[in-house]
């Protein structure tokens, strides 16, 4: 096991942060935490990085355990805080070559590991860390994070406030990374990110929820999902909420999707429904349900 | 090793890059030192005064001529009616009046007395003090210098003589004063905030997790500031020499030890506020309020410790700033060796290590 973890609790003062926490992440796995702001992401990074001590419950990393070998954890892997933590007064260059050189190694040592996602900020190298856009910012993070050759990467929530093509981007390099056999846990309330993890957990308000692979998640969904569409997108949904058979209703893009409590589902009767509330082009048809309607469903 | 040079080479990065630390590092001193060399002075020089002169006889003119000859007093004006004293006075250029009585060297004669009516400016009670002491002992010297020769029955003359300081110059006692509160006010508030930085910047976060060691990266914070402060304390002796004409009578290699020293004590504090302070302002307000007031109130800088309260004295002891001044007005004035500050010294070092103890067993390995 490269991360495991049992019986996790972290309280500060009055609020439980996380609670009874338990997975296992394998070697060379990329293990994806979702949730929303607040669920205990962060607790579970910083538990497993050493900086916070559980409760109650026992934590390796890399085989050592996170409060015993704390210095041990700390040599072998890779951190990226949610927040970006560089120095801001430092170029680009200065920056790395300050990680590398705190982690006893140099840049050109472990330069084929950072190569692809180097290379796009070397353009840059002179500019001061500050003055990077966000998505060039969490590049560079990510480089400084792996330039000493770390056994398990930590990236928590690497891609918020990134523009939509670094993103991807991120991803990629992440994918690439992987097949370096380096395992990696990342963080996100990004749900279309979840879908490119190995497995992922679902965690809200300090609880796992689910933990298993994305298209297992998907699958386990009990009920058939439809897009709805209408003229007015805020009168829809309340309309949606007052109809008899409503199950759940969320906004998802363009459309709404809705699940029906009956068994046997007749889209006629809900669209005259939505016409005699004065609602015009009704659109309603069945789609494939996400790992978004999965974690609403489980937090239910 | 390499490691530790590189954390030095980043907070120098830091140091450098920053204009507003830059500033208070070099700026500050320099500014001080000329501020409370020149402007902030007990001394009394080229002060505008006023004669009233109702006898204007051969002594009056002797005694003015005396007083304007020296450097101190300027006479500005000539009033003629008592009645001018007050509009001279209000108009605020005057500080002072001299009132010669009628028929003074009449008086002096006939009499063996006459009065002068020295009249001051007492807003500001020090400048009105110093204006009544020198302006008496002008017309003592007359005096002496008309009596010579003759004999009278019983006389006390005392004859004072200021030591390590005859000129009274203010400059001698601020010196040694701001250097202290520099060296305190660069070595503490400096690191505790470059410690704090990191903590408020999340960059704190990814040091812990990294393989330096805790007392690595006090350390590196520390040696620029140790580097830097030395340089600080060399440009104010350098300034205080050549600028001031203080003369520093003992070893300036001991001075330089001694300075060292208070550095390392300051630094130790700043480490201290650090490991309590989360924000970069809450370190720099406890930097200000628990640091600067007590150096400039209690330390004996400005007050005599002497002079004050039983209580207060009692915690001026716990100050280290106290001890620092003792040490350096002993070296600098008095021109003494180790021999004779070797009881502050130790206090010093005691403070040092006491300090350090404290900040390594308070000082966080992890966020909380």
């Amino acid at each position: 096991m490269s991360i495991s973890l049992s019986h996790i609790s972290k309280s500060y003062k009055k609020v439980k942060a996380v609670q009874d926490i338990s997975f296992n992440v394998n070697p060379g796995e990329l293990f994806g935490l979702i949730g929303s702001d607040g669920a205990g992401k962060t607790t579970i990074f910083r538990i497993l990085t050493t900086l916070l001590i559980p409760d109650e419950g026992t934590a390796t990393v890399a085989g050592f355990d996170v409060v015993k070998d704390y210095k041990a954890i700390r040599k072998s892997v890779g951190y990226m805080p949610g927040r970006f933590s560089l120095y801001q007064d430092l170029t680009v260059e200065e920056n790395l070559t300050f990680f590398a050189t705190i982690f006893g190694t140099t840049i050109e040592e472990n330069y084929d590991l950072i190569e692809d996602i180097y290379v796009q900020i070397e353009p840059f190298k002179n500019r001061r860390a500050g003055k990077l856009s966000g998505g060039m910012k969490q590049k560079l993070a990510l480089c400084c994070a792996l330039i000493h050759k770390p056994k398990v990467l930590f990236l928590d929530e690497p891609t918020t406030g990134v523009d939509p093509v670094s993103r991807k981007e991120f991803w990629e390099m992440l994918k690439r990374l992987q097949k370096k056999e380096i395992t990696i846990l990342v963080s996100t309330p990004y749900m279309d990110e979840a879908a490119l993890c190995d497995r992922i957990a679902l965690i809200q308000d300090g609880k796992i929820l689910e933990i298993d692979t994305p298209e297992a998640i998907v699958n386990k969904f009990p009920k058939t999902i439809y897009n709805v569409g209408a003229n007015n997108m805020y009168k829809l949904i309340q309309t949606l909420q007052g109809y008899e058979h409503l199950y759940s209703v969320f906004p998802f893009g363009e459309f709404v999707h809705y699940t029906d409590k009956r068994d046997s589902f007749e889209n006629a009767d809900l669209k005259s429904y939505l016409e005699k509330a004065g609602l015009t082009d009704i659109h309603i048809e069945p789609t494939l349900a996400n790992i978004e309607d999965a974690f609403m469903e489980l937090a239910r | 090793m390499k490691r530790f040079i590189g954390f030095i080479k980043k907070e120098f990065y830091h140091i450098f890059r920053d204009r507003r630390s830059l500033f208070i590092l070099f700026g500050m001193p320099i500014a001080q030192i000329l501020l409370f060399g020149f402007a902030i002075t007990n001394e009394i020089n080229n002060v505008d005064i006023a004669v009233l002169d109702h006898s204007k006889d051969a002594t009056t003119e002797e005694i003015i001529n005396k007083i304007s000859a020296s450097k101190y007093f300027t006479i500005k004006q000539m009033i003629a009616r008592e009645a001018d004293i007050e509009t001279a006075f209000k108009k605020g250029k005057i500080k002072a009046v001299l009132n010669f009585e009628k028929d003074f060297s009449k008086n002096l004669i006939k009499e063996q007395k006459a009065t002068i009516q020295i009249i001051t400016d007492a807003t500001d009670p020090n400048t009105a003090n110093s204006i009544t002491n020198y302006i008496n002992s002008i017309l003592q010297n007359y005096q002496q210098s008309k009596n010579k020769g003759i004999v009278m029955e019983y006389q006390i003359v005392p004859q004072t003589r200021m030591v390590y300081n005859p000129e009274l110059k203010s400059v001698f006692m601020f010196v040694p004063g701001v250097m202290t509160i520099i060296l305190m006010l660069v070595s503490a508030m400096m690191t505790s905030i470059s410690i704090t930085r990191e903590k408020e910047l999340g960059t704190m976060e990814i040091l812990l997790v990294s393989p330096l060691k805790p007392f690595q990266v006090i350390i590196g914070k520390v040696v620029p500031y140790i580097f830097l402060s030395v340089i600080n304390a060399a440009v104010i002796v350098l300034l205080s020499i050549f600028i001031f004409k203080m003369p520093v009578q003992g070893s300036l290699f001991l001075l330089g030890l001694e300075s060292v020293l208070f550095i390392i004590t300051s630094l130790a504090l700043g480490i201290l506020i650090s490991t309590i302070a989360e924000t970069q302002q809450a370190a720099m307000m406890i930097s200000l309020m628990g640091l600067m007031l007590p150096v400039i109130l209690l330390s004996g800088f400005i007050f005599p410790i002497s002079s004050m309260p039983a209580p207060l004295q009692i915690i001026s002891h716990i100050i280290p700033a106290k001890w620092f001044i003792i040490i350096i007005k002993a070296i600098m004035l008095k021109g003494v060796g180790l021999a004779f500050v070797w009881k502050e010294t130790l206090i010093l070092i005691g403070m040092t290590l006491f300090f350090i103890g404290l900040s390594i067993k308070k000082y966080k390995i992890r966020l909380e």
